[in-house]
């Protein structure tokens, strides 16, 4: 006897209708791209040689900071505090030899006999105002704005699913009090409010991400307070609390499944937003510390530089929009692809 | 209809208390103390540590901010109440002579840049719904969504690097909103002048409106045009023009209206990002010095000011909604 075939699953619905639009995809290896990118910026740009023979013996010095960061290894006396490309220019001979990343400079490496100076084989993106390497910087400044978009988004996903599914599920006073919050916070100037307090607190990535993620939740909380109200009284919710579910395994096991994908799609915007305010903070001069290469404070640098050279303004500007653009598309996807009904004919 | 409105008004009061009292909490919990930052670095470097703890609190007692914070709370809120928002604690000029004299500047900007965002958004929103999918569609859309997309803190960068005698032509001018000894010109060249400065700013404030503006006059477009009335319209032999100009646009303007009501805020508000750059003295800027001096009654006014407007500006369209389609009324009631 033939099995009754189960009826395909909502988020393998979202996935096949995802994978049909090319733009969309397109979109998802590009922030794919940008993730690899930022995960082994260490392994793309830095001054250490990736791999080298020194005097017969084989050393990986990029991974060797990795570990004496973590505190499990420590650097062979003769190469502590050393730079590498000074050493192997002064110390190699002709057996040894060393493998550069493809850019081989580390984003905070300053070199003031390269000043300025426009993109070449040697400086693919050019240098700026005291010869830091732009590729390098923007490389490394990728990991700034991927962490904030993520964490942020990540903080204000829980908060706003948290406070909209008890508004919801409960309704009544709790339900008054949240939508207060939440009406209170949506008037409130949220890039203002997000300016004031990071201006007031000590520069750190971390405040960036905790500022933004308290401060952008109602938007989550609003839609899944909305999904909740229109599911909570669906017969298989009342089938499910029937059959003696507690409040907590309705909430989590049979109603959350299926109101997240809303949520799913406005965090993939969120995501692009975050980058975009990160960018802006870091740009006016708040945000992220001096010492980490952010592509709005390398945007910030040229500003105040001027006349400063076309390859300041134009590549850190590009790395935004090219990450703000991929991200919104693979959200407009997502929609298209969870609800159906929304992509207009 | 009118019970309805002054309902929300009332419902308006707690809402607004929350506001002021999270900004107010906020501001004051954060890091930060304005007495020490008005002393300056010069005279605590000057090592006359006496001096200085006593100059910090007498500035503190003459602000109140050797109160508690309940008690400064209180004290504040009874203020606004009258439209007394206190003296800014820089320059101790009176907060609403401040307003006064930088709302105009932003209104003005923004003003201008609203006009030009829905008389460009319109046409081409009404433009990809009549002809969806077709080439013009497609390349409209896209090219919309990459402008949506740029950073405006970038293009006015770029604006400005490009354009103003940074680095390659001097064509428009960067700074501020009239040249420096205009006042005694003409006034055919004070305007010439004035459009000049204006043309950057107002391009950096507009160009990503134009994505959202025109995709949802879109989508409410191919909405309405589905549906019978226009094709009764059609089968009167009315001509395309007065079908969609009409008929289907008038229906059609809803979702753009309760758009226009969301832009209040910023209207008033203005753009930091924008008038920090070309160094226009508006409501952006004021807010953005407020926050680099700490000047805690200034940004106490600025966010109860801009709350208000938010407020102001979801009620506005709940009543713009019914003005434009009579068929949403708010009473509760059915009979009648």
């Amino acid at each position: 006897m033939k099995r009754a075939q189960r009826p395909e699953g909502y988020w393998h619905i979202v996935l096949r209708q995802f994978r049909r639009n090319r733009v969309a995809i397109a979109g998802l290896v590009v922030v794919l791209l940008l993730f690899i990118i930022a995960a082994f910026a260490d392994f793309i740009a830095s001054d250490k040689p990736l791999v080298m023979k020194y005097r017969n013996q084989v050393y990986f010095p990029v991974l060797k900071d990795y570990a004496a960061w973590l505190g499990v290894a420590r650097w062979e006396t003769q190469f502590q505090n050393v730079s590498f490309k000074d050493f192997v220019a002064s110390n190699f001979d002709k057996r040894d030899w060393a493998q550069f990343p493809p850019i081989r400079y580390s984003p905070n490496e300053v070199s003031l006999t390269s000043v300025l100076r426009p993109p070449s084989a040697q400086h693919l993106l050019g240098t700026d105002d005291v010869g830091r390497d732009i590729a390098s910087r923007v490389v490394h400044g990728s990991r700034v704005s991927l962490s904030v978009g993520f964490v942020a988004v990540s903080i204000y996903v829980l908060i706003g699913l948290f406070i909209g599914a008890l508004a919801g599920y409960y309704g009544g006073i709790v339900d008054m009090i949240a939508s207060r919050m939440i009406e209170i916070m949506l008037t409130i100037p949220t890039f203002f409010l997000i300016i004031t307090v990071v201006a007031f607190l000590p520069p750190s990535i971390l405040n960036i991400m905790i500022v933004i993620g308290i401060t952008n939740w109602p938007t989550v909380a609003r839609l899944t307070r909305g999904e909740f109200l229109k599911t909570k009284s669906l017969e298989y919710v009342v089938a499910a609390k029937a059959l003696g579910a507690s409040d907590v395994r309705t909430i989590f096991r049979h109603i959350l499944p299926n109101t997240i994908a809303p949520v799913f799609v406005a965090a993939t915007f969120g995501v692009a937003s975050a980058i975009l305010i990160e960018s802006t903070l870091s740009f006016l001069g708040f945000g992220v510390p001096p010492s980490k290469a952010s592509w709005g404070s390398i945007l910030s640098n040229a500003r105040q530089l001027l006349p400063s050279g076309w390859w300041l303004t134009v590549f850190p500007g590009l790395a935004i929009f090219l990450t703000v653009t991929s991200y919104n598309i693979v959200g407009e996807g997502l929609r298209d692809a969870a609800d159906p009904r929304l992509k207009e004919s | 209809m009118r019970i309805y409105f002054v309902k929300r008004l009332l419902l308006m009061v707690p809402t607004l208390l929350g506001i002021s009292l999270v900004s107010f909490l906020i501001i004051h919990l954060t890091p930060g103390d304005p007495a020490l930052l008005k002393l300056g670095d010069s005279e605590q470097r000057s090592g006359n540590q006496l001096l200085a703890a006593q100059i910090i609190d007498e500035t503190r007692a003459l602000y109140g901010l050797d109160q508690p914070l309940y008690v400064q709370y209180l004290r504040w809120l009874k203020r606004i109440l009258t439209f007394d928002f206190g003296e800014s604690l820089r320059d101790h000029r009176p907060i609403i002579d401040k307003l006064k004299e930088r709302i105009p500047v932003s209104v003005k900007l923004s003003g201008i840049s609203l006009l030009f965002a829905y008389l460009i958004s319109i046409p081409l929103g009404v433009y990809s719904a009549t002809h969806p999918y077709s080439i013009g569609d497609r390349v409209t859309t896209i090219i919309l969504f990459a402008l949506y997309s740029l950073p405006n803190f970038w293009i006015a960068t770029m604006a400005i690097v490009y354009l103003g005698g940074g680095d390659f032509w001097n064509v428009f001018p960067v700074y501020g909103l009239a040249s420096p000894n205009a006042g005694s010109w003409p006034w055919w060249q004070r305007l010439e002048d004035e459009l000049w400065h204006l043309i950057l700013p107002v391009t950096c404030l507009t160009y990503y409106t134009f994505a959202v503006l025109s995709r949802y006059m879109r989508v409410g477009m191919i909405e309405i045009i589905r549906q019978d009335f226009i094709r009764t319209a059609r089968a009167k032999g009315l001509g395309e023009r007065t079908i969609v100009y009409r008929h289907a646009l008038r229906n059609s303007l809803i979702p753009i209206v309760t758009l226009m009501a969301d832009l209040l805020p910023t209207l008033l508000g203005g753009s930091i990002v924008v008038e920090t750059l070309f160094s226009i003295p508006g409501m952006g800027s004021l807010s953005y010095e407020a926050v680099n001096t700490r000047d805690y009654p200034l940004l106490m006014a600025i966010f109860t000011l801009s709350a208000l407007l938010t407020l102001l500006g979801i009620l506005l369209a709940d009543f713009l909604y019914t003005l434009v389609d009579p068929r949403i009324g708010y009473e509760k009631s059915a009979t009648a």
